[in-house]
């Protein structure tokens, strides 16, 4: 995917349970079945190449079929993208950022799903569930991007300000702990977490998501067939 | 049966070129070459890497799992990549990781709502995998979680990529994993509980498939710890022997657990 003068590899990993209110959510859940605790190293799940798509993209919403999973509607999680520069394997917090090219949004599409034990990859894993953009933003144009808000708008009602503040893992910590088993490559977007609850969207609606340096990102959500 | 290696400053394709075992290999440009003269890749540009979690009814009641409506897939990211002959680490805390022997499904053509008559007819062709799980990190947030199952050199791909006209039967393949020559796991293919065809329609229902795309079809019963030493060799019928060499931290730098992951919720 060229987002010029960077270039993404493909490869974008989301991380859930990241933003204090997503733990928030699930309070006195994590200690109970299926569970049984909450978790220790970061959880990661994969937002695979046809799932990505550009500002300006349609967003189809699936019918609601059983098989696909009844949805009449979307979530719409904002996420900071942290687009890796340089090989990052097994790198320490200190140095972490030094890897990163840049940032972007990411809107982690979503069917909403209950349970975060074994979903299914169809609830993430859909054509065109991650747009991200509008561009890649150089990391030392963004002043501080652990305290970088992000706006969700929904036809123009701003729906969500999430904070990188609230991260539990900081950026650095976050790239620290995943690449201690992960190497991650240049072009890579590592999602850094998502609030909670996320923004539902309809068919017809249109999504924005901005940020101070970043952009906005902009993706209808239409009815599919 | 193709395969691509490294060797004297180049990548080269490379086909079998006679001995036990296909023991040798010949480049494109005509020399033939021993194994453990080269440097063997996944033996194709690999895409998405999708895996099946509990495909075989027997390794399914091995981890006491009841049975399912869909398939348990999970997703594998690029850096997990290895090839024929590579080794994997295994980190000194663990205390149970294991191989697993699977039957790869390579993606040829595009493939968005395919129906299963026509699902084989998008596969290039087939290779083996062995899918490395470290149990300990396994946690019970989004099942089977990376740090278990998506680790650097953990997913081996090879040798060879076989044709798929050249597989007369895939749904009845023989599996076998050899831990330093010792059989220790046995499977064959016509007891996926979702087998090839129904895998293609139901992945290319959600998500469209391209060439590169690989299919890990699961493993059947018989997984075992494995130590660093440890030669495991993943055979299936047709498809050759896949090599693997188990190492410990000190091979690949590490020092332990400098930099460990305790919780901070």
């Amino acid at each position: 995917m060229e987002m010029a003068p960077f270039r993404l590899s493909g490869t974008v990993y989301g991380t859930l349970l990241n933003h204090r209110t997503a733990v928030a959510a699930l309070e006195g859940k994590m200690t109970l079945p299926p569970y049984n605790a909450p978790p220790r190293a970061p959880v990661l799940y994969l937002k695979p190449r046809n799932t990505l798509a550009a500002s300006g993209d349609a967003v189809e919403i699936p019918a609601a079929t059983a098989a696909a999973g009844a949805a009449a509607e979307l979530e719409a999680a904002a996420c900071l993208g942290i687009v890796i520069g340089r090989t990052a394997c097994n790198v320490s917090e200190a140095l972490a950022l030094e890897h990163v090219a840049g940032f972007l949004i990411v809107n982690d599409v979503s069917i909403p799903h209950p349970d975060y034990y074994r979903p299914s990859v169809r609830y993430k894993a859909r054509d065109g569930f991650c747009p991200l953009g509008p561009r890649v933003t150089a990391r030392v144009l963004v002043a501080n991007p652990d305290a970088l808000a992000i706006r969700t708008y929904v036809d123009g009602v701003l729906v969500q300000t999430m904070s990188t503040a609230d991260l539990i893992r900081s950026l650095a910590r976050l790239l620290a702990d995943v690449t201690e088993f992960m190497t991650l490559a240049p072009g890579d977007v590592l999602a850094a977490g998502a609030a909670a609850p996320a923004p539902r969207v309809r068919a017809g609606q249109t999504v924005a998501m901005e940020a101070d340096a970043l952009g906005t990102l902009t993706n209808r959500f239409a009815g599919g067939a | 049966m193709r395969a691509r290696v490294a060797y004297g400053g180049a990548l080269h394709e490379a086909t079998p070129a006679g001995g036990a075992g296909e023991a040798r290999l010949r480049l494109a440009d005509g020399r033939v070459l021993a194994q453990d003269q080269v440097i063997w890749l996944p033996p194709f540009e690999v895409g998405t890497v999708i895996a099946l979690g509990l495909n075989y009814a027997d390794h399914a009641k091995e981890l006491a799992f009841s049975s399912q409506e869909e398939p348990l897939v999970f997703l594998k990211g690029p850096g997990t990549l290895l090839g024929h002959r590579g080794a994997t680490r295994r980190p000194a805390e663990v205390t149970f990781m294991h191989y697993e022997c699977e039957l790869a499904v390579i993606i040829g053509r595009r493939a968005r709502r395919v129906a299963r008559a026509q699902a084989l007819e998008h596969v290039a062709g087939y290779c083996i995998a062995n899918d490395y799980a470290v149990r300990d990190y396994l946690e019970n947030w989004y099942r089977p979680n990376m740090r278990a199952k998506n680790r650097d050199g953990a997913t081996v791909l090879g040798p060879w990529l076989v044709d798929a006209g050249d597989i007369t039967e895939p749904a009845n393949l023989e599996l076998r994993t050899f831990v330093n020559g010792q059989l220790t796991q046995r499977g064959n293919t016509r007891e996926l509980i979702f087998d090839v065809p129904y895998l293609i329609e139901y992945l290319s229902s959600f998500m469209t498939l391209a060439a590169g795309d690989v299919i890990l079809t699961g493993t059947p019963q018989g997984v075992s710890n494995v130590m660093p030493g440890d030669e495991i060799v993943c055979e299936i019928d047709g498809l050759g022997r896949l090599l693997n060499t188990i190492v410990g931290d000190a091979a690949l730098g590490r020092r332990g657990d400098a930099k460990s992951c305790a919780s901070n919720i």
